[in-house]
């Protein structure tokens, strides 16, 4: 498994460009809230975090449909689930690779953006502790929809319409955990929320994308 | 055996055993099911009816060790063209495995590649990225050889060396199921005809 988490993230290395289009992708996406919303740090600052949250998950679903579309078209896939890895363990490697290529890095300049958008010092803690959770979630969700929209045509279009709306606790909880922060109430349930999923996703989700994996090499 | 593409009955009533050191050709039309016998074989594929036996046991009760069992060479090479030819194949090396594997070096020097071993498979023609694929063979160790269409897009003298691969892997007690048009270089193969 860490074989083919090695091979992934080298891939991702060798075609660097997606990374950084993710990453410009979340500073231009959040760069635009100041401009269609006015400057005003107050009102700027409430809205920092849900901002974060939304550019996030956007900027994290970019890469997604070439998770395994790249596999499929070039025949990798089969060559994957006769490696003698489990489908389940293949696809919790590809989650391991999508939060190394996207999720840390997005983790990284969240801090920078968050200051860019006049977040309140206090509440930049709780918005990157909410994110480390969030993304690994989001990492996983979003494995289980590039694999069930493996080799469909209008495969793009598609996986945003299947990972968002299981995605809206993953923002609810996040955004709230900073907006907490905010008004000076604790963030640890929030917090304590987001480990939750992320520890249900856990298990469940490379179960299901292995298996629609397996059956879209079919 | 028999196996369904969509609604489409491919093909029924198969039957046939293949012991160490044997060779099939999968013969027939296009169309005809060769592609989905080698994927039901190699576990990619649902079947309708039948069982594929190893040792007289269900090959495909335990699907990731069975698929170490075998090394598929499909219509497509597999190759990551950002990758060099070594990279490409260090995922699917199994140094160590039953004493079978050749190191990735030998392999692609079996396959008259290794000028090329640190170039971008971007940079290999077809045919060049199809002897890839066929090193990918050497380097898994596995027992048993599914080859579909093996030859497409190589030149006579490749199809030669890979005659030799084959036959020095069936030697060793490996087997061979090849499906293909064109005549492959496997002497005492049984012919297998799916029409």
């Amino acid at each position: 498994m860490m074989r083919v988490l090695a091979r992934e993230v080298r891939l991702s290395l060798r075609h660097g460009a997606d990374t950084v289009a993710v990453l410009l992708f979340f500073i231009v996406a959040a760069g635009l809230f100041p401009l269609a919303v006015g400057p005003e740090p107050v009102m700027l600052g409430r809205l920092a975090p849900g901002t974060i949250w939304v550019c996030a998950l956007l900027a994290a679903l970019l890469p997604l449909d070439r998770l395994f579309g790249a596999d499929f078209e070039d025949g990798s896939l089969d060559q994957l689930l006769l490696s003698g890895l489990p489908p389940s363990l293949m696809a919790l490697a590809k989650a391991a690779a999508h939060w190394v290529t996207t999720g840390l890095p997005l983790l990284i300049v969240a801090g920078p953006v968050a200051i860019m958008l006049r977040m309140p010092p206090d509440a930049l803690g709780p918005l990157l502790l909410g994110l480390l959770p969030g993304t690994l979630t989001l990492s996983l969700l979003g494995t289980v929809g590039a694999a069930l929209v493996i080799g469909a045509r209008r495969g793009g279009v598609l996986l945003p319409l299947l990972v968002l709306p299981l995605a809206t606790p993953v923002l609810i909880f996040g955004a709230a955990a900073a907006s907490a922060a905010l008004t000076h109430l604790s963030p640890r349930p929030e917090l304590l929320l987001l480990m939750a999923l992320f520890v249900l996703a856990l298990p469940l989700c490379p179960l299901a994308a292995g298996a629609a994996a397996r059956a879209a090499a079919e | 055996m028999a196996a369904f593409r969509g609604d489409h009955l491919v093909f029924a009533d198969l039957s046939f055993r293949l012991e160490p050191g044997g060779a099939l050709v999968l013969i027939g039309r296009n169309g005809s099911g060769k592609t989905t016998l080698l994927r039901l074989i190699a576990g990619l594929m649902p079947r309708a009816a039948g069982d594929v036996l190893w040792s007289g046991e269900d090959a495909l009760a335990d699907l990731p060790s069975h698929g170490l069992r075998l090394a598929y060479l499909g219509h497509q090479d597999a190759l990551k063209l950002g990758l060099t030819a070594v990279e490409n194949l260090a995922l699917w090396a199994r140094v160590g495995k039953e004493g079978r594997a050749v190191a990735i070096e030998d392999a692609l020097a079996a396959v008259g590649l290794e000028d090329l071993a640190h170039l971008p498979a971007r940079m290999l023609s077809a045919g060049q990225r199809r002897r890839v694929a066929i090193a990918r063979l050497l380097v898994s160790g596995a027992v048993l050889w599914l080859l579909d269409e093996p030859t497409t897009a190589l030149d006579t003298a490749s199809v030669a060396r890979l005659g030799g691969l084959a036959a020095a892997h069936r030697a060793a007690g490996g087997m061979v199921i090849a499906a293909t048009h064109l005549d492959l270089p496997l002497p005492g193969a049984t012919e297998f005809s799916l029409s």
